[in-house]
């Protein structure tokens, strides 16, 4: 069972520990936070979580997100490079 | 709760109010006749008498369509039932090129709704129907008992004439015709599955159910229109099958260049749905000649019920309906069997 | 969409393809005998359909849409218990959308909705919860569906439950546990799975080490990916780069969301509220050993089976049927008799058409006017 999306966390329950808000594309929607929530929540707020089924089960790390594309767009780069290269040695 | 309270009280509509007496009567006085108000109803007749004249000067052919509304929730966030049943049957009317003109209802009532349910409704058809310059001239009232209707079922028809000029059919969508649509897809159907299966999502949309005769009425001086059609159940996707059925075409979709709002594109995210399948009440496809596409998108952006109008396509002679993905790749586009459902895999 | 856009990429996609195209090139493998990736998630099957990653691989790769639909693998048998628990007139059933349309024996969970049956689609079993707070004098069931991506969301509703001493919610437990799947997969004599796509929700849950065994134990490399078309290609090409490589490793491609050591809260849940119980049997798979989740003896109340004693059933597929073959990676499900024929989405022999992430059902929509069914032709 897979579909899981990210948002971020925009405010706590003001009651429950274990609930808070959580924003997708503009719409918010309560969702539970007690598989991710080590110590103290407020630290939650403003980070980013995948939410499955209501819950969110997982953080998300923006340092790996950002290395992942960084890599991609490097490799952009080199496919770039060796198109060129390989231009120039057709030509000559 | 979108309603109007007049009186608030625990009164509800009772079998009595059905059986044709005093208390059906009155209600029909003080409810229907009060709120729907214009001359033709106001001769108390059995029916409505109209001028034939009047029509023939708008045009040749006389456009008439019906439709029965039965929708749960009966409030959403956008409109009610009364709103949609005069919005829904006025777009049936207007695509045809109409200018819509008058309607009948006819109301069939579940014994226990609260009047002031009834009354909100009620008031909401007229509103809508008078901005739009529609008379609601001639109607019907059936009370059954509990459980024998959900709450209010109701069923409009309507007349408007057609313009000598115009001639909108889905028949005749061409190859190399623009397939537009006019704003973004699915807002009522997101709106309504959020309500109706207590998704708990808080979405800032609401319902697109609006009159659009009003934004297609310049189009019909336009040449190169082929075909309009109003989105509703089955979404944008339904109504490509039925241009493409009708004209033997087929066409392709850029699926990159389908309008959806953020928040109709997180629910169909997280639910595993497309907006291509969702109801719409205020959208419209059409069909249109390359030439036309600039002068038809800039009609309807000009028109607030039109400002995110968008090409969403091209109309094709291989006759399969194909969607164009985000990396290039095209794929078959089917019509689901049955109402797509929320998924989480 | 943050998070997700920039994982669609089509420039990068195309980026990633033109590697792809070259490094499939220096593979021991040809578009005759092409290298076949299997993926065991329906979230992936989903995407390579919907982006056409099938289209977009070289000639010398090839996707394999493996058992990972836990509605897929569902006996048939399972449906008809919770279409009779669904008809005690006390019961409100609650069930995922994805379940609503597969077919028992005796008609699918919709059918009984149809007959009168209180069934209702729910987003998450807390709103299955909050039905059973709310209608204290009704039995509410919640269809516990799924591998360890959703495992833990059950185990701390339960939990919920417990503490709120709640004796009118129990749940049909139909849970599922990966690996136990995967291993039954490896050791079936003519599967050809050369390498494999993990699920990325499942292990964040899990983490990579459970992985390990189809390195050691099969020789296959792995790669646990993402959803996005970018995830996908990127993992396929780190599967390729290890073939090339000679190496045969566990590997994460979505780092972002999956931890090496998965949701340590949520295996903690898991551990305190289920527990395997013995072999099971799986459609189109068979008896796998060590397969079936139960409820733990502190949570054994929450057990609907035990509450409203469903008859066993046993339900034995029609032989024509081909859904452990397509299941497995043994065919494709145009080879199957009754694709397109006596199995359509709107006529589903089985789960795998009804499903909209079943192989058949991905195939019937997005393929199958493509590709004719060729009797003449050797299947596999």
């Amino acid at each position: 069972m897979c579909i899981g999306i990210p948002g971020q966390i925009v405010a706590l329950h003001e009651q429950y520990r274990d609930r808070a808000w959580a924003e997708v594309c503009g719409m918010r929607r309560e969702i539970n936070i007690a598989l991710v929530s080590e110590g103290d929540p407020q630290r939650l707020i403003g980070c980013w979580v995948l939410i499955h089924v209501g819950f969110a089960l997982s953080r998300l790390d923006e340092q790996e997100a950002q290395e992942t594309l960084a890599a991609l767009h490097a490799m952009e780069e080199v496919e770039a490079d060796v198109a060129m290269f390989l231009n120039a040695g057709e030509t000559r | 709760m979108n309603h109007s309270k007049q009186q608030s009280s625990q009164q509800v509509i009772t079998m009595a109010h059905g059986s044709g007496g005093r208390a059906m009567q009155q209600m029909i006085e003080r409810m229907f006749l009060a709120a729907f108000d214009n001359p033709w109803l106001g001769e108390r007749e059995d029916g409505a008498r109209l001028a034939l004249a009047e029509l023939s000067q708008q045009g040749d052919r006389l456009a008439f369509t019906t439709d029965s509304y039965v929708i749960d929730p009966i409030f959403f966030p956008g409109g009610n039932i009364g709103k949609l049943a005069v919005c829904g049957t006025a777009n049936d009317l207007a695509v045809s090129g109409a200018t819509p003109a008058y309607l009948s209802c006819g109301f069939i009532l579940e014994e226990g709704l609260p009047l002031d349910d009834l009354q909100a409704i009620v008031h909401a058809m007229a509103q809508t129907a008078r901005a739009a310059g529609i008379a609601i001239v001639t109607g019907d009232t059936k009370v059954v008992q509990r459980g024998a209707a959900d709450k209010i079922f109701i069923n409009t028809s309507g007349l408007g004439a057609i313009p000598t000029a115009v001639n909108w059919a889905a028949k005749n969508v061409r190859p190399g015709d623009r397939l537009i649509v006019s704003g973004t897809l699915g807002d009522h159907g997101a709106t309504i599955l959020n309500l109706r299966e207590q998704l708990g999502m808080d979405l800032g949309t609401e319902s697109d159910c609006a009159v659009l005769a009003p934004l297609l009425a310049p189009l019909r001086a336009l040449p190169g229109v082929h075909a309009v059609r109003d989105a509703t159940r089955g979404g944008v996707n339904a109504i490509l099958h039925e241009f493409a059925e009708a004209s033997g075409c087929g066409m392709v979709i850029e699926e990159g260049a389908l309008p959806v709002k953020p928040a109709v594109r997180g629910i169909c995210e997280l639910l595993g749905l497309e907006p291509l399948n969702f109801a719409n009440e205020g959208k419209v496809v059409l069909a249109v000649t390359a030439e036309a596409e600039q002068r038809v998108l800039e009609i309807l952006r000009a028109h607030p019920l039109g400002v995110d109008a968008a090409t969403i396509g091209e109309v094709t002679s291989t006759p399969e309906i194909c969607l164009r993905g985000l990396l290039g790749v095209s794929r078959q586009l089917m019509l689901p069997h049955a109402e797509p459902l929320p998924r989480i895999c | 969409m943050r998070f997700v856009d920039e994982f669609r990429d089509p420039q990068l996609a195309k980026t990633l393809l033109e590697r792809l195209h070259q490094r499939a090139r220096q593979l021991p493998f040809s578009a005759e005998k092409p290298m076949q990736i299997m993926e065991v998630c329906g979230g992936h099957t989903h995407a390579i359909f919907k982006f056409g990653l099938d289209k977009l691989l070289p000639p010398q790769l090839e996707f394999i849409h493996g058992p990972g639909c836990p509605v897929c693998v569902l006996p048939m048998g399972r449906i008809d218990a919770c279409c009779e628990i669904a008809a005690h007139p006390e019961v409100i059933f609650c069930t995922f959308g994805d379940a609503l349309r597969v077919p028992g024996k005796r008609g699918s969970l919709l059918q009984a909705r149809e007959r009168g049956a209180d069934v209702r689609v729910v987003y998450s079993p807390l709103d299955a919860l909050t039905l059973a707070r709310e209608n204290p004098q009704r039995q509410v069931v919640f269809f516990a569906l799924g591998f360890e991506t959703t495992m833990p969301v059950t185990a701390v509703t339960l939990q919920q439950a417990r503490r709120e001493n709640l004796t009118n919610f129990t749940i049909f437990c139909q849970h599922i546990s990966l690996m136990p799947t995967l291993r039954s997969l490896l050791q079936q004599d003519d599967v050809r799975i050369d390498a494999f796509l993990a699920p990325g929700h499942v292990s964040m849950i899990i983490g990579t080490a459970p992985y390990a065994f189809i390195n050691h134990d099969f020789g296959k490399p792995l790669v646990i990916s993402g959803f996005e078309p970018l995830d996908l290609l990127q993992s396929v090409l780190l599967l390729v780069e290890q073939v090339c490589d000679a190496s045969c490793k566990t590997e994460n491609q979505y780092r972002r969301i999956v931890p090496e050591q998965g949701n340590l809260l949520a295996q903690q849940a898991m551990r305190e509220v289920f527990q395997l119980a013995g072999d099971s049997e799986w459609r189109g798979l068979g008896l796998i050993e060590e397969s079936g989740i139960a409820l733990t003896a502190d949570y054994a109340s929450f057990d609907a089976e035990r509450r409203f004693a469903p008859q066993a059933q046993s339900v034995v597929d029609d032989p024509r049927a081909r859904c452990g073959d397509v299941l497995t990676g043994r065919c494709k499900p145009h080879q199957c008799p009754l694709f397109g024929s006596g199995c359509t989405p709107h006529n589903a022999f089985g789960a795998l058409m009804v499903s909209s992430e079943g192989a058949c059902a991905a195939w019937y929509q997005y393929r199958h006017r493509e590709e004719a069914p060729q009797p003449q032709r050797a299947a596999g």
